[in-house]
């Protein structure tokens, strides 16, 4: 890439360059506006014929760069990681900033392909959401709690991966294997360390929401703190979605994810059906003073949900990442009225509803990019909410007299 | 007529309720509530159904079972707090099917409840005064003019103080309930029930959880009603108590009713001692809840 | 060198600012919904979004007066109200709060889709709205006050309005707690089904109760952005955490705690902000940036919402006699 002048002029004035290169299936791209702001500076461009750009900056430093996509032909958006980036210099004056263009609302796409799309999609995000749902759900029922922090026990699982994975350079198993140990580490924390004084201090179930509430701004912004604001990628996440079954695209980390999800939520159901502590957490769901009355360790099972909420969490944390792509210091609070929505469809406190409800909500939310603009997806899933508590307060699997 | 004029001994049975002989079901000369095939199930499990009964005006009646008969069950279907499968039932005459809770509270029939419902963190007076009717005050916009309402707060606190003396919680007018022993609990609860005047009372365990001492003020308390010309249902497990005040006994078992009468011929009807002695006692924690505790019994059948 | 000076009066301008009257009011409308009626209202925010755009909206792009602006706002939360009530004051309190913060969410993620671009203004929002009512500011042009309260006559406009909406607000919150209604009120909040029992129409009351609290709400709202732009993203489930905050902080079941309260969370969290920034300034703690130290104010609301209902539920103003019956 000379400078043969067709760029900005005033990249000429500036020793530092951004550079890129707009293309699409290997066609340039003309006429993409890019601009770039930072560091009190501010500047745009467009691409040359041969979908070239170049911006000038007085000094190094991390910039954001935009890609406007309103320039795109039709059909063609930012594929992954977002029109806008943030970008900065390595050891060179010149740094490369390329946006990875790809079919976002494609009309050429027949509409039966998308929808199979969208509900494979859809189940897969349902599946994740149902590994957070289900804890939530098992922390309601046992505790009454309506855990509001549970947000960030789904981003810390993802963190830690990044944590252990990216910055500590850990090789991805173990980077998630000690992440969900953390995770569940963390889940005993915090009932040893709140819950179960609060418990024991006999503090009602909304003054606990209250709690849990200050819990989640808490942990939400410390994380922001140690990790700041940008998002970033867990390794692996940006695979080509070069894996095709008939109409739907997919990586194997997709397949990987939702291989995972059905795995573990299957053992979630072993565990509650079959072995005795699950019994006995059903039990403690159903009725914790006659549970405690037939001499179960009310306590013990509860700090057993808390472990394994919070294990499930943090592994739909790490699955999250890899869904949305990215990790974030709010991204579990992002999808929390989503968690909430679907364990509150499936029925307050039953864990199968839960699964149900999350199964709804996922492919609710993706089907619904259809007909709605992508920045409204979750507008629809929580719209659902409220009609179905309209219709049916008990939630689609949830008993009748649980209704006060 | 305060209570401490009402003799101690023998209270003043009303006999002569029924039309032909006592069975389930028996009409009644004078009846103030009829219900006809008032049926509820909870997923399988039919807690009410009960084809016909008739509630006699002006006595006392006792409402007894064994546990998991379905009698505060049918409490809430009759008074609006539960929703039925099937069924009618009329008070003095109106039908009372899919008539809310608060509308049937006000035609006048009043309930109180088996866990004392004091309102915990409202002075003793203030509970009172929510009990009486058509207050101008309570109207959002009127509310906030106070002249309107003044006049009949006062009259209202009057007649509160008046109440509150008979049960001798007068001196506590200005505690919260919460501060109520549940014996006192019990009484201001049956004392706010007075304050709107109601024909029939519905009393749900009043004496579950009464201090003894306070026994016998409660016993008197609710023969005072009758006194007064108020009707009476009530729900109890005391039979001493039941065969001291009841003009008249309902049975219900298995959400059935299965025997009526005068309380000593009733205790004596095979099917009342059928029930009773047939009844198991092990579902003793909750009436409904039989169907929420599959999983507690699977580990039970674990173990064994 | 710190400038404690600054610092100190920066925190004095936050006691009087319309920010926190608004805060103030958005809280009293809480204290209505969750402290005497015991309604889980978690969607305060969506309240204060309708605010600002049912007056910003018809202000800017129909060109209405002031008084028809504030109408168009209250009218939406009132059908708002009644779209969350209907469904929900029926059901078990967790509910209501579930589905007022998916509501709030739900109209906080219109309000920013490109979609609506025209009238909403998108993620940038709407300024410029204010002309209609600064047309009857009665305050001279120009800078002046007394102390470190030194504003423009513009805000010393809004400021006022602010506080007289919030003193109005209190007047009325008192005169309806004191009265029969206000005993309903507060019965339902310690056990719906006796008042139920006792011939009250609960759900009516509560609706009344939900519809009033979120007219606060809305109102709260207006003053809000008067001073500034409306922007959706001001209105995040966060912010109704904040309002939690200052109402836990000044007591629920109180009327001047949700004021008393306001002002000292915005006082101290000037102050705090304003000394750990200054302090990052200054070098004290090398390791933490600016960005940072304004991250730690939300670390230390989470930390004192936990610790005021652990450790004072009765707020600064509440009722310590109450503390010993509460479940």
């Amino acid at each position: 890439m000379a400078e043969d002048g067709s760029t900005a002029s005033e990249s000429e004035e500036y020793e530092y360059h951004f550079r890129g290169n707009v293309q699409y299936n290997g066609e340039p791209l003309e006429g993409v506006g890019i601009s770039l702001e930072g560091n009190g500076f501010e500047a745009e461009t467009e691409t040359d014929a041969d979908g070239r750009w170049e911006i000038g900056v007085p000094e190094k430093g991390t910039y954001e760069v935009t890609l406007d996509e309103d320039t795109l032909p039709e059909g063609v958006v930012v594929a992954e990681g977002g029109a806008t980036r943030e970008a900065e210099f390595g050891l060179t004056k010149n740094a490369s900033v390329n946006f990875f263009l790809g079919e976002g609302t494609r009309v050429t796409v027949s509409f039966f392909d998308q929808f199979a799309q969208r509900l494979f999609n859809g189940i897969n995000f349902g599946l994740l959401l149902a590994l957070a749902a289900i804890g939530l759900s098992l922390i309601f029922g046992t505790t009454g709690l309506s855990n509001f922090a549970h947000a960030e026990l789904i981003t810390f699982g993802a963190l830690m991966v990044l944590t252990f994975g990216s910055n500590l350079g850990w090789p991805l198993w173990a980077a998630i294997g000690i992440a969900l140990l953390l995770s569940a580490a963390l889940g005993w924390g915090l009932d040893a360390a709140i819950w179960k004084p609060l418990r024991r201090k006999g503090v009602g179930v909304i003054q606990l929401m209250i709690v849990s509430i200050g819990l989640s701004l808490a942990l939400r912004y410390t994380y922001q703190f140690f990790y700041g604001g940008s998002t970033s990628q867990l390794p692996g996440a940006t695979l080509p979605s070069d894996i095709r079954i008939g109409p739907i695209a997919l990586s194997w980390v997709d397949l990987l994810s939702m291989g995972v999800s059905i795995v573990v939520l299957l053992a979630v159901a072993f565990f509650l059906l079959r072995t005795r502590i699950g019994k006995a957490t059903r039990a403690v769901s159903d009725n914790a003073s006659l549970a405690s009355a037939s001499g179960i360790d009310v306590d013990g099972v509860i700090r057993i949900v808390w472990v394994l909420g919070a294990l499930l969490a943090g592994l739909s944390g790490i699955l999250w990442a890899y869904f949305r792509p990215g990790v974030s210091w709010d991204m579990g609070f992002q999808i929390l009225l989503l968690v909430f929505a679907a364990v509150t469809l499936g029925g307050l406190g039953t864990a199968f509803g839960a699964l149900v409800g999350s199964l709804i909500v996922g492919v609710f939310v993706e089907l619904s990019t259809l007909w709605l603009p992508s920045d409204m997806k979750y507008v629809g899933a929580l719209v659902i909410l409220i009609l179905v508590l309209l219709f049916r307060p008990q939630g689609i699997l949830g008993r009748r007299e649980r209704i006060g | 007529m305060s209570s401490d004029a009402t003799p101690r001994s023998k209270p003043v049975k009303t006999t002569g309720l029924h039309v032909g002989d006592a069975a389930p079901g028996v009409k009644k000369h004078d009846p103030i509530l009829i219900a006809d095939g008032v049926k509820r199930t909870f997923g399988g499990l039919t807690a009410v159904d009960v084809e016909h009964v008739e509630i006699p005006r002006g006595a006392i009646t006792a409402l007894i079972g064994p546990n998991g008969a379905g009698k505060t069950t049918f409490f809430n279907l009759l008074t609006g707090f539960d929703k039925p499968d099937t069924g009618t039932w009329s008070f003095d005459g109106r039908a009372l099917a899919h008539v809310p809770a608060y509308r049937v509270a006000r035609m006048g029939l009043i309930r109180t409840f088996q866990l004392t419902k004091s309102l915990a963190l409202l002075s003793v007076m203030d509970n009172m005064k929510l009990g009486a009717k058509d207050q101008v005050g309570e109207n959002l916009f009127r509310s906030l003019i106070p002249s309107l309402w003044r006049k009949q707060d006062a009259a209202i606190e009057e007649k509160a103080l008046e109440i509150l003396a008979r049960f001798k919680l007068d001196a506590k007018k200005d505690d919260y309930a919460a501060s109520l022993s549940g014996g006192q609990r019990k009484l201001l609860e049956m004392a706010r029930a007075l304050m709107s005047d109601p024909t029939l009372v519905m009393l749900d365990e009043p004496m579950a959880g009464v201090n003894p001492a306070l026994t016998q003020s409660l016993l008197d308390h609710i023969l005072n009603l009758k006194a007064q010309g108020m009707t009476v249902l009530f729900v109890e497990h005391d039979m001493h108590m039941v065969r001291h005040i009841a003009d008249w006994v309902i049975v219900m078992a298995e959400g059935k009713v299965v025997a009526e009468g005068d309380p000593h011929t009733v205790m004596e009807d095979p099917a009342v001692i059928d029930a009773y002695l047939g009844a198991h006692h092990d579902t003793d924690l909750g009436s409904t809840d039989t169907g929420h505790v599959e999983a507690l019994k699977e580990l039970l059948d674990d173990e064994q | 060198m710190i400038d404690w000076g600054a610092i100190f009066g920066n925190a004095a301008v936050e006691l009087i600012s319309p920010t926190t009257a608004a805060y103030a009011l958005a809280a009293l409308g809480l204290a209505i919904h969750f402290g005497f009626t015991g309604l889980l209202n978690f969607g305060q925010a969506g309240f204060m979004l309708l605010g600002a755009y049912g007056y910003a909206i018809p202000a800017l792009k129909l060109g209405w007066p002031w008084w028809a602006c504030l109408l168009s706002a209250l009218l939406a939360s009132v059908v708002f109200a009644l779209i969350l009530g209907i469904p929900t004051l029926r059901l078990r309190a967790d509910y209501l709060a579930i589905v007022t913060i998916a509501a709030a969410e739900v109209l906080r993620l219109v309000f920013t889709t490109n979609e609506f671009q025209p009238v909403t203004g998108s993620a940038n929002g709407l300024s410029e709205f204010q002309a209609g009512l600064l047309e009857f500011n009665p305050f001279p042009p120009g800078r002046y006050g007394f102390g470190p309260w030194v504003f423009d006559n513009r805000v010393w406009f809004f400021l006022v309005l602010a506080w007289v909406v919030v003193a109005l607000a209190a007047l009325l919150t008192w005169l309806l707690m004191r009265s029969p209604w206000g005993r309903v009120i507060k019965g339902i909040r310690e056990d719906e089904d006796a008042v139920r029992s006792l011939g009250k129409n609960v759900y009516s009351y509560k609706m009344q109760s939900l519809i009033l609290g979120g007219l606060f709400g809305t109102l709260a709202g207006i003053i809000f952005v008067m001073p500034r732009a409306v922007v959706p993203s001001y209105f995040q489930p966060t912010l109704t955490f904040m309002v939690y905050a200052i109402l836990l902080l000044g007591g629920a079941a109180t009327i001047l705690g949700p004021i008393v309260g306001s002002m000292v969370f915005w006082v101290l969290l000037s102050f705090f902000s304003g000394f750990i920034s200054r302090a990052v300034e200054a070098g004290w703690f090398p390791f933490m940036t600016q960005v940072q130290a304004g991250q730690l104010r939300f670390i230390l609301v989470g930390i004192a919402i936990m610790l005021i209902v652990i450790f004072m539920p009765q707020g600064l103003l509440g009722n310590r006699k109450e503390l010993a019956f509460v479940k």
